[in-house]
């Protein structure tokens, strides 16, 4: 088993080979599912906020979020 | 309305081929890395150091077959105006980055050993490190316009301009002298390559693909819902500086 480690005297080259390509790969899913879990939590935060979903009509019902002034401010 | 009924009919589409993906994405990925470190004899020249090709091989394949897959997408964002062309161009980039990345750094890991250098600039090296720049351009230049209509066209400019990059990563072996070597696998009358070897580089390239998909379905949805937002925060902006 050591021998396997052992890599022919390479280990010092094929392990971290491996050890990168697991580092990006697994990060790179761990960020797109944490980006889209805050971008669901975000859209349904919103939606609550606006139940008719493009234009609340009511004239009582308000957005929530006064930062976003202008159309062009709030594009980001 | 109708501007989400196409990607709501892909949103169905991919949930159901998500799973699909990501059980093909685990199995090929048991059995390429099986098959990589102890289905497959250690090189008669080259040793174990022949298992870093496992890895640099399909990763460098996929930084191509990502690229011309978002080149595409550009192209049909740029004519027909299509919503979701343009988001998988922006969801496959980082991933397409990340797989230029792992070639790039297996690549010297490789190097150091075989050519006795970590880096040099012959032709396939620095054409492949101009495609990661490729990618780190066109993930900065869609993120860099505040309306991101403009920023999606900018980024499909470069990506079709880019694209000259691919045909002479592909070829570079074959036109320049390089110290890399030339294709073993790809190339006209077959694979020179012995079978034991030409199973893992196959299966990991299946799992790479695979991880491919699975990710950038993940990444599609997320970009959906950021368009969805985006427009819930102007209408929600526009009824506030009307009402």
């Amino acid at each position: 088993m050591s021998e396997f480690f052992h890599m022919g005297g390479y280990a010092a080259y094929v392990w971290p080979a491996y050890g990168i390509a697991a580092i990006v790969l697994l990060g790179l899913l761990a960020a797109t599912w944490k980006g889209l879990r805050d971008a669901e939590a975000t859209l349904k935060a919103l939606e609550s906020a606006h139940p008719g979903r493009r234009r609340a009509r009511a004239a009582g019902q308000r957005p929530s979020d006064k930062s976003a002034g202008t159309p062009a401010e709030a594009s980001e | 309305m109708h501007r989400f009924a196409n990607p709501a009919r892909f949103l169905r589409l991919s949930a159901a081929l998500l799973p699909w993906c990501a059980g093909a994405t685990v199995i090929l990925m048991i059995l390429g890395l099986w098959l990589s470190l102890f289905g497959s004899p250690p090189d008669y020249q080259q040793g174990e150091t022949v298992r870093i090709m496992y890895i640099h091989v399909p990763a460098a394949w996929m930084s191509l077959f990502v690229y011309t897959n978002m080149a595409v997408a550009a192209a049909v964002g740029l004519v027909w105006k299509h919503p979701l062309a343009d988001l998988f161009a922006k969801a496959a980039a980082p991933i397409g980055a990340g797989f230029t990345f792992v070639c790039l750094v297996t690549g010297s890991l490789w190097g150091a050993p075989m050519w006795g250098t970590w880096w040099v600039w012959d032709a396939r090296l620095t054409s492949v490190l101009i495609l990661f720049f490729l990618y780190l351009g066109y993930m900065a230049l869609v993120n860099a316009f505040d309306d991101p209509q403009r920023g999606m066209k900018a980024g499909n400019v470069l990506l079709l301009v880019g694209i000259v990059n691919v045909p002479i990563i592909k070829f570079s072996v074959d036109w320049w002298n390089t110290l890399h070597q030339p294709a073993s696998v790809m190339r006209m009358g077959g694979p020179s390559i012995d079978p034991s070897m030409l199973a893992p580089l196959l299966a990991m390239a299946g799992a790479f693909t695979a991880y491919f998909l699975s990710v950038v379905f993940l990444r599609l949805r997320t970009e959906i819902n950021q368009r969805k937002i985006q427009t819930l925060r102007l209408s929600a902006a526009a009824d506030g500086t009307r009402g």
